[in-house]
C-alpha cells in the first residue's frame, strides 16, 4: 500500500508539476520579471528590511536581492540561480516538488477518509485542496508580486498555515460529519481566520507596482494553482487506478 | 458513505490498517515537501523557489 501510494503521489506530482512549470512560464514568471523592474527601483532607494522613514514601522518586501539586486544592494550573500534557463529550471523543480506534495496530501486525506480513489473522486478533493492553498489564504493575502508592499513574512506565514489547517479542518467538519454542532463548528473553523484577519503593512499604499500588473498576477496566480490541483487529482486517481493490483481487485 | 468503499473481505481491520499507515507516510512526506518549498526560512531554497513561491501565492520574502 505504502509503495502504490508513493509511486501514485510521485508520478501525478512529477508529471501535474511539469505541465504547470511550463504554464508558468509563460503566464506567471513574464508578470514577476516585469514587477521585478520595479522592485529594484525600490531597491536603489533602500536596503532590504531598512524601515523607511514615513512608512509607519511596515517593511518593504524587496525579492530575491540575491541574483538581481539593483546596484548597491546587498547582492551575493546568498546564492541564486542566474536569470535565464537556471532560474527556470530551478522554480520548476520547486513547482514539481510542491506537486508531488500536494499529490501527497490529496491521497493521504483519502486514505485516511476511506474513500475510493479514483478521477472523479481525486477531483473533488482536489478542488477542496485548492479552496485550503489557494482560495482561502488568498482571500487575505493575494497573491503577492516582488516590489509588493506586504506584513512581516513570518506573520504572513503563520495566517496562511493556520488559514489553510483551519480551512482543511473546517471543510471536513462540514462536508463529512452527521448533526448539526459538528458541521457549525467546521463552518465556524472556515471562517474564523478571515475573522482573525490577515497582517496587512500599516501603510498599504507604499509599494512600486502598479496595480494592473498586481491585480493580474493574482487573478492569472490563482487560475494557475486551480489548474494544478485539477492535474494533481486526476492524475493521483488515474495513477492510482493504474496501479490497482488484481489481487485486491478481485479479493 | 467511507465503508461502501471497500469491498474486500480479507481482513478490512488489516487493510484499514495499512491504509493508515500509508496515508501517515504520504501526509508526513506531503508536508515537508510543500513547508520546504513554500515557507522554508534557508536563503538558498527561497531563492531556488523563489517565482514558484509567487506562482502558487505562498507568502514570499
Amino acid at each position: 500500500m505504502i509503495t502504490r501510494v508513493l509511486a501514485a503521489g510521485l508520478a501525478a506530482g512529477f508529471v501535474a508539476g511539469l505541465l504547470v512549470a511550463l504554464l508558468q512560464h509563460f503566464t506567471t514568471t513574464p508578470l514577476i520579471l516585469a514587477a521585478e523592474v520595479y522592485e529594484n527601483q525600490v531597491a536603489l532607494d533602500a536596503r532590504p528590511g531598512v524601515v523607511l522613514s514615513g512608512m509607519h514601522g511596515a517593511r518593504l518586501i524587496l525579492a530575491h536581492v540575491g541574483h538581481d539586486a539593483a546596484p548597491g544592494a546587498e547582492a551575493g550573500d546568498a546564492w541564486a540561480p542566474a536569470d535565464g534557463l537556471e532560474r527556470t529550471v530551478y522554480a520548476s523543480t520547486v513547482t514539481v516538488a510542491t506537486a508531488v506534495g500536494f499529490a501527497f496530501l490529496l491521497l493521504a486525506g483519502m486514505l485516511v477518509a476511506g474513500d475510493a480513489i479514483d478521477r472523479q473522486r481525486a477531483l473533488s478533493w482536489a478542488a477542496a485542496g485548492f479552496v485550503v492553498t489557494g482560495l482561502a489564504p488568498a482571500f487575505g493575502l493575494p497573491p503577492e508580486l516582488p516590489g509588493m508592499h506586504a506584513a512581516d513574512l513570518l506573520d504572513r506565514q503563520v495566517w496562511w498555515i493556520g488559514t489553510a489547517v483551519a480551512t482543511a479542518t473546517g471543510l471536513w467538519l462540514l462536508l463529512r460529519s452527521r448533526g448539526v454542532a459538528l458541521p457549525v463548528l467546521g463552518l465556524a473553523l472556515l471562517l474564523a481566520p478571515h475573522v482573525i484577519g490577515a497582517p496587512h503593512p500599516a501603510d498599504a499604499g507604499a509599494g512600486r507596482v502598479p496595480a494592473e500588473l498586481a491585480a493580474r498576477f493574482a487573478s492569472v496566480s490563482l487560475s494557475v494553482h486551480a489548474v494544478l490541483w485539477v492535474l494533481v487529482g486526476v492524475l493521483a486517481g488515474w495513477f492510482w487506478q493504474r496501479n490497482e493490483t488484481p489481487v485486491v481487485a478481485e479479493a | 458513505m467511507n465503508a461502501q468503499a471497500h469491498s474486500a473481505p480479507l481482513s478490512v481491520a488489516g487493510q484499514r490498517s495499512e491504509s493508515l499507515k500509508a496515508a501517515a507516510v504520504a501526509l508526513l512526506l506531503g508536508t515537508v515537501l510543500v513547508f520546504t518549498a513554500g515557507f522554508s526560512h534557508s536563503a538558498t531554497i527561497h531563492n531556488a523557489g523563489h517565482d514558484t513561491r509567487h506562482a502558487l501565492s505562498f507568502p514570499c520574502h
